[in-house]
């Protein structure tokens, strides 16, 4: 069977130069960045390197970039740790209601300890309202976190805008930029960012290997304690192998950034455009103008088909796509994101996000263009006749 | 072109071994198991947690034998409407003085109406469970028949499947006994050979319906007398849904001889006593009938089987009107409770059944 994966928001693969850079730290190179010996040293050098070429890829200064296990945990730091340096001076936090789970929840268990959490809302197209944003800021506010990419959408954030407003109120500005890296030009000081979220996965490094972005001067309460890794701000062995992986997936991401831009977009518009024109009744859901979506997303709502029915029938068919986000069993639960763009809960259910890679081809989109459309009309079918 | 099957895993053996014998048959065998019930929300006073038909540990085990099993795995969420269509129907069913059967419930709505069309939907040809029944031919049409081994039979909770269902159904163990299952799971090498059966109704893992019901409804519901069937008041309850017909213990009364629910009248939130000997009936009324047979027009001979496991005794059916039935049995009977199904046969085959009033 075919196998045509179009879930690159969910994992991309990883990258076959990157293997190859990492694998004599798994196979050659055992020893702990922080042993003062040769054993330590070999891997100690490598380790920088990566730091190096990762806030290369964000323009940040390497002793910013802390190494994390990945999106989850950078998210969990950002906001346990805001919150434990400033329970003092304020108990606000300002995101949206689009965020990641890693992020919604943390500010759930910081609600149940007293803190306040404003869940900025958007409007149909995906957008907030910056007015509202800045009217929402006290001096109580201590974090505003609101993400650069959504997972889901692919929606854009005008996170340059809203780090000016941060900056103006002087609050600190988390982003959560695990969908932004490598599809969108990042770049921390012009955003003037405090803290960014950054998974590896996501752009062709290992999973279970991430980063915080934390400005110099930025206080932190680290949330792994027990060791002076990562300048005291994150404890535990370091995960040489993968770090370095994410190292050259940041090379990597930066070398060929106009290349791939270039080509996911091609690549998405013949998905939607051709989409579009074989099926009638298909919504694209938030993030309506192109310009404020990630080259690489396209969020779709069939009417008159359950998404989970079409998502099983693609996975008949060999097409890797995802609704909504998966829960422990591996259901499906109705989306938030989707939710809050206020789309009728009936086109909610029936909505299914493509998301592409560099390694797709324009043949495995016309494989989709073939398959899709006849699937749609047999669904809605047995639909109408139940 | 190999025929696609569907089959409804719930993680425990018999499931399990109908999906392996379905794939080693040379069937396109996919796995679906129901998400039908959020057991986080259930905490035993001891902070264990239940394993049950459906809890998330059985999600796990169906997903690790259909992994082994080389087969695609899907599970569906059907919360919404296992609430809807069986825990509603199921607190409802008691709260009105009656003795619900979930199973039955579920079987006819959950697996072979909404499973049924996630099947289709998948372009399958059946839909397989483990259920211990048979559907064979019968003059051109399919027919439901009890399982071969009697211990196991499960053919009363399938009265309600209907010719078409039953067109697109595969009961690959309705063969089989419970015995040559677990060897044939040990033949396939399956981890979940060994599982204990599932017991209990499966949202209530504890056994404790009244703590599910109190839990779903709020407590302080059809508070009433306890009569004596002379008329006698002997004292108070706590809930008509507490009590089911037959019952003994928790009475808490005093009387000459052994008293026993005998009826729930739920308008006057009244729970009836008696002695033994007015348990015991030679009639009784059924409502909603469904048929497996051209509908008869006149009374039938047949074997009728009151709840789960009880031995069908033979009995006289009339049709009524309006969908409803009278059964008159040859012998009378102890425990005709309403809310349960009851169900015909002749023989080994189900001729028909419905809902005791």
């Amino acid at each position: 069977m075919k196998q045509i994966y179009l879930d690159h928001n969910a994992s991309a693969p990883l990258k076959a130069e990157v293997l190859e850079r990492m694998l004599p730290y798994l196979t050659q190179h055992h020893g702990n960045p922080s042993s003062i010996h040769w054993a330590g040293r070999a891997v100690c050098g490598a380790l920088e390197t990566a730091r190096e070429q990762l806030a290369s890829l964000i323009n940040a200064d390497p002793a910013e970039i802390v190494f994390t296990s990945g999106g989850s945990e950078s998210n969990n730091f950002v906001l346990k740790g805001t919150a434990e340096v400033l329970a003092q001076t304020g108990r606000h936090i300002i995101t949206t209601a689009v965020e990641h789970p890693a992020v919604l929840e943390a500010c759930q268990f910081l609600e149940k300890r007293g803190w306040r959490v404003s869940y900025l809302p958007v409007d149909g197209r995906g957008q907030l309202d910056l007015n509202h944003l800045e009217n929402l800021i006290s001096a109580q506010t201590a974090l505003i976190s609101v993400m650069w990419a959504n997972n889901e959408t692919g929606g854009l954030f005008p996170i340059e805008a809203i780090g000016q407003i941060a900056r103006r109120h002087n609050v600190i500005f988390h982003t959560d930029m695990v969908q932004a890296i490598g599809r969108v030009l990042v770049d921390v000081k012009q955003a003037t960012l405090d803290l960014a979220s950054i998974s590896g996965h996501k752009f062709g490094a290992p999973k279970g290997v991430g980063a915080l972005y934390v400005r110099s001067g930025t206080l932190l309460e680290p949330l792994v304690h027990g060791g002076h890794q990562e300048r005291n701000r994150r404890g535990g062995t370091s995960n040489v192998a993968s770090i370095i992986g994410l190292g050259a997936a940041s090379y990597i991401a930066q070398r060929d950034f106009e290349q791939n831009c270039f080509y996911l977009g091609r690549l998405r518009t013949r998905l939607e455009e051709g989409l579009f024109s074989a099926i009638k009744g298909l919504h694209l859901n938030g993030a309506v103008d192109t310009g404020n979506r990630l080259l690489n997303t396209l969020n779709l709502s069939f009417e008159g088909v359950s998404g989970e029915s079409l998502l099983l029938n693609l996975d008949m068919k060999g097409i890797a796509a995802s609704s909504g986000s998966a829960c422990s069993s591996g259901t499906l639960e109705p989306s938030h994101v989707i939710a809050a763009l206020g789309v009728d809960p009936l086109l909610a259910q029936s909505s299914i996000r493509f998301s592409l890679g560099v390694e797709n081809n324009s043949d495995e989109i016309d494989y989709v263009l073939r398959e899709l459309p006849p699937l749609i009309d047999r669904l809605r079918k047995m639909n109408k006749t139940a | 072109m190999k025929k696609r099957v569907v089959v409804a895993m719930s993680g425990g053996v018999d499931s399990s071994v109908t999906a392996a014998l379905l794939k080693e048959q040379g069937y396109e065998v996919i796995g679906m198991t129901m998400q039908i019930w959020d057991y986080t929300s259930f905490t035993a006073e001891n902070g264990e947690t239940f394993g049950s038909c459906c809890s998330l540990d059985d999600v796990y085990d169906a997903r690790r034998v259909a992994e082994s099993l080389d087969i695609p795995f899907y599970v569906i969420n059907f919360e919404q409407d296992f609430q809807q269509h069986v825990i509603d129907n199921f607190c409802a069913e008691y709260f009105a003085g009656r003795t619900p059967n979930p199973c039955v419930l579920c079987n006819q709505v959950l697996k072979f109406e909404l499973l049924m069309r996630k099947a289709l939907e998948l372009e399958a040809d059946y839909l397989a469970t483990g259920h211990y029944a048979q559907i064979l031919n019968e003059e051109g049409r399919p027919a439901l028949f009890k399982g071969l081994d009697d211990t196991k039979d499960q053919s009363y909770f399938l009265f309600t499947l209907t010719p078409e269902q039953m067109e697109k159904t595969l009961f690959p163990l309705g063969g089989m006994s419970k015995v040559e299952v677990r060897e044939h799971a040990t033949r396939f090498n399956l981890k979940v050979a060994d599982k204990a059966e599932s017991q209990d109704i499966c949202f209530v893992p504890d056994g404790n319906y009244v703590r599910f019901l109190e839990e779903e409804c709020g407590t302080g519901h059809k508070n009433g007398e306890i009569i004596h069937h002379s008329g006698q008041v002997l004292g108070l309850h706590q809930g008509i849904y507490r009590y089911t017909i037959g019952q003994r213990k928790g009475l808490g009364l005093s009387w000459s001889e052994p008293l026993y629910v005998i009826g729930i009248d739920a308008d006057n939130c009244r729970v009836i006593v008696g002695e033994k000997s007015l348990l015991s009936r030679d009639s009784f009324e059924l409502y909603r009938c469904l048929w497996n047979i051209p509908y008869p027009d006149a009374p039938l001979k047949v074997e009728c089987r009151i709840r789960y496991r009880h031995q069908p005794v033979a009995a006289r059916v009339t049709p009524l009107a309006a969908g409803r039935a009278k059964i008159e049995f040859s012998a009378s009977q102890k425990g005709v409770t309403p809310g349960q199904a009851a169900v015909f046969y002749w023989g080994e085959r189900v001729i028909g059944g419905g809902w005791i009033v």
